[in-house]
């Protein structure tokens, strides 16, 4: 299993967790037609929160953080987030994810639009931003994920791991207030899933909430405050990262582990 | 054993590639002479083509132009000295009818005029490189052009004036500034000039009155109606919820379009006279009445065929069913029936007394068959969109009117734009089945000119004729579909 070593120290200091809670999931329960996807799951994750989320594949882990932003309705249970419940009401569904930001496995950028383009339509038609100013600040994101020369070129034009890092930026333009990550460094080549996952670290340094669901664990052990273990449509463990990898309780995290450290 | 270790020392520089690969005798090596069997295919396809060429130019090269008969036509082939040739004498003759079927000759310029705006009119739609001032420029040299074949008279010539003054002003600032000069203009806050889109959409109730001609105040109310829907949609979207907002903004104006126009237009009429002469349906004929149901039709049946493909796809079911049974149903029938359903049932169908004009008529049963059609097609483009680019858009929190306008339906036509180019090309063609009902298009008015006793036996000149004036069409949408390709590239470069 390819796992990024991460070569610099992270720098904790304004990683801090606080009492609001960002997430609260309760009994949530999810179904493909009769496929009994994810089972009961309870989670409370606050605000500043880093939480890395593993498993094998098929475990559910994806559709998790697809029901919090409802790429993905859930069938029984509730899902609060940020104290928007998430319902068939489509205006709530906006609101929570116009504040929710979203990382794919494949990117998603849109082929068709500039670089540029790609960071500032969100916040000009959702966010109703004026078009110089959401220029402006979608030029201050490029520069954060060191992209600013590409802005531009079209995706087509950029390597994977640019696209990652301009996906990012284009989350990062809605100024929301909780990351989701899907896989981010899936589909990228080694070489590439460096520059990905340090823009990942800067921003967890910078105290955003992130849920990132992902199979490197040097990420998870150096950047984490909780580790997610899911099998089998459920949450089999969690724990503080180094309590985690050192001492596994379940069997199955600890098969787990065996096979992908 | 060979030594197994290697280190480069020295990177190699880039070189030019050999002489046989590029130039005139590097392409014709490659494309022409590529082996002995190319050789000898492309030998034997020049040879076709020289006899193809030489047995053709001697018939169209004809001294026939100024014949009145196909009589006049064989003497003066037989007096040349010719075995046969063509007879362009009909051509000379029929031209103009060709063109404008009986349309009132003193009033061609009206439908002359409506053909050159149609151009001016597109230009914004079709092409992002040209300037607003240059799309300006030809509007206003269009109808500066068109004063001078009107009939006299003092308002003509203050038209005229203004309109000179306005196009040497237009020509005058598009050559005396370059672009860095206008950038700073407007930064400086001189005023840009108007969006030439406006003119477009204005165009869209120019055009059928410069064709039928009435009362000015007929477009200006219909145009009206448009306004009425646009006023409901947004007054009632906040009070009502969308969906009832759009289906109040669709029904009102056509209410007012089938109760209250008529009204509207006399009473404004009334006050306010005028108007152009009336030029009834039935003079409509030739490459004129082609262009007017085709370019009509063609303009309707994409947006209808979008909003059919995303019904299609709707998750409301009733919504998504009728969709089904309307592509299903008009695209499992000829589009000869459809056109006899206008020309015939229709008329058992409406009320005694209501006169529906023919070629509206015509126009809808062509739009709504090339919708079905168009439907498809931009549903296969919708088809090859991968699911993470809705989920993307989704995810930003775009709604879903938003995300097809800017994420999917951008991305679905430029997939589809061969398809689609495709379906307006046949539904152009499509248009001379028209001659079947007994309207006069170009098809039909060769048929009547056969008919002719001077031209009783006339036949490739005529065809020929028609054939070149439509493939003009459809060549250009098919050369302008490969430009919109190479345009909307934005894979590499």
């Amino acid at each position: 299993m390819p796992s990024q070593e991460i070569e610099r120290a992270v720098d904790h200091s304004r990683m801090k967790v606080s009492d609001t809670v960002a997430i609260e999931i309760r009994d949530m329960n999810k179904w493909y037609g009769q496929f009994h996807v994810l089972r009961d799951i309870n989670l409370t994750v606050n605000e500043g929160e880093r939480i890395v989320i593993a498993g094998p594949s098929g475990s559910g882990k994806s559709t998790l953080i697809r029901c919090i932003n409802r790429l993905e309705e859930h069938q029984a249970g509730s899902i609060i987030v940020d104290g928007t419940e998430l319902s068939s009401d489509l205006k709530n569904v906006d609101k929570v994810r116009s504040e929710v930001g979203m990382v794919f496995q494949h990117f998603n950028l849109f082929p068709h639009l500039t670089i540029l383009e790609n960071c500032t339509l969100a916040p000009i038609w959702v966010r109703k931003v004026p078009r110089n100013e959401a220029e402006e600040s979608a030029m201050q994101y490029l520069e954060k994920v060191k992209i600013p020369e590409q802005a531009n070129k079209y995706p087509g034009q950029l390597s994977g791991g640019q696209q990652q890092r301009v996906a990012i930026a284009r989350s990062l333009c809605m100024k929301p207030r909780i990351m989701l990550f899907d896989e981010p460094t899936s589909a990228l080549d080694p070489e590439m899933i460096k520059e990905v996952l340090d823009t990942m670290i800067e921003l967890a340094e910078e105290g955003m909430t992130m849920l990132v669901v992902t199979h490197e664990m040097g990420f998870a052990q150096q950047v984490a405050n909780r580790v997610i273990f899911m099998d089998a449509g459920q949450i089999v463990e969690q724990n503080e990262p180094t309590e985690f990898f050192n001492n596994p309780q379940s069997d199955r995290t600890k098969l787990f582990l065996s096979q992908i450290l | 054993m060979t030594k197994l270790s290697y280190v480069r020392t020295e990177m190699l520089p880039e070189r030019e590639p050999p002489t046989s690969a590029t130039g005139v005798i590097g392409w014709m090596r490659q494309n022409l002479f590529n082996g002995w069997m190319n050789s000898l295919l492309t030998l034997i396809s020049l040879a076709v083509i020289f006899w193809l060429v030489a047995g053709l130019l001697p018939w169209f090269w004809s001294p026939t132009w100024n014949a009145g008969s196909l009589g006049q036509c064989r003497e003066i082939i037989a007096e040349a000295g010719k075995q046969s040739g063509a007879c362009w004498g009909v051509i000379n003759e029929r031209w103009p009818q060709m063109l404008f079927g009986f349309y009132p000759q003193d009033l061609r310029l009206r439908p002359t005029l409506a053909f050159f705006l149609l151009f001016v009119a597109l230009i914004p739609v079709l092409f992002a490189m040209i300037s607003r001032r240059m799309n300006w420029l030809l509007l206003v040299l269009v109808l500066f052009a068109a004063t001078f074949f009107g009939p006299g008279g003092a308002v003509m010539t203050v038209l005229q004036i203004v309109l000179g003054l306005g196009l040497a002003w237009l020509a005058w600032t598009v050559v005396a500034t370059d672009r860095a000069d206008r950038a700073a203009q407007i930064k400086e806050g001189v005023k840009r000039l108007p969006n030439p889109l406006i003119f477009s959409a204005a165009f869209v109730f120019l055009m059928p009155w410069l064709l039928w001609g009435g009362s000015v105040w007929v477009p200006v109310g219909v145009a009206l109606g448009f306004v009425i829907g646009w006023l409901v949609f947004r007054l009632l979207n906040a009070l009502i919820g969308s969906l009832a907002a759009l289906i109040l903004a669709i029904v009102t104006p056509v209410l007012w379009w089938l109760f209250l126009n008529g009204l509207f237009a006399s009473a404004m009429q009334a006050v306010l006279p005028y108007g152009l002469e009336p030029v009834p349906s039935r003079l409509f004929g030739g490459l004129l009445l082609s262009v007017t149901i085709g370019v009509t039709a063609i303009v309707i049946s994409l947006p209808m065929g979008i909003m059919l493909a995303l019904g299609r796809q709707s998750d409301l079911l009733i919504v998504k069913s009728l969709s089904v049974i309307f592509i299903e149903f008009i695209r499992g029938v000829p589009l000869i029936t459809l056109l006899f359903v206008a020309s015939v049932l229709l008329n058992i169908f409406l009320p005694p007394g209501t006169n529906f004009d023919i070629i509206l008529r015509v126009i809808i049963m062509a739009t709504i068959f090339a919708a079905a059609y168009m439907a498809e097609v931009v549903r296969g483009g919708l088809a090859a969109l991968p699911k993470g680019q809705y989920e993307a858009a989704d995810a930003l929190g775009l709604d879903y009117w938003k995300a097809q306008r800017l994420i999917i339906m951008p991305q679905a036509l430029k997939i589809s734009i061969p398809g689609i180019v495709s379906t307006f090309i046949g539904l152009f063609k499509d248009t001379t089945l028209v001659s079947i009902i007994g309207l006069l298009d170009p098809i039909g008015l060769s048929t009547s000119i056969r008919a002719d006793t001077n031209w009783n036996g006339i036949v490739w000149e005529l065809y020929g004729f028609v054939a070149l004036l439509f493939f003009i069409f459809t060549f250009s949408m098919s050369r302008y579909s490969m430009y919109l390709e190479r345009r909307l590239r934005t894979d590499h470069g």
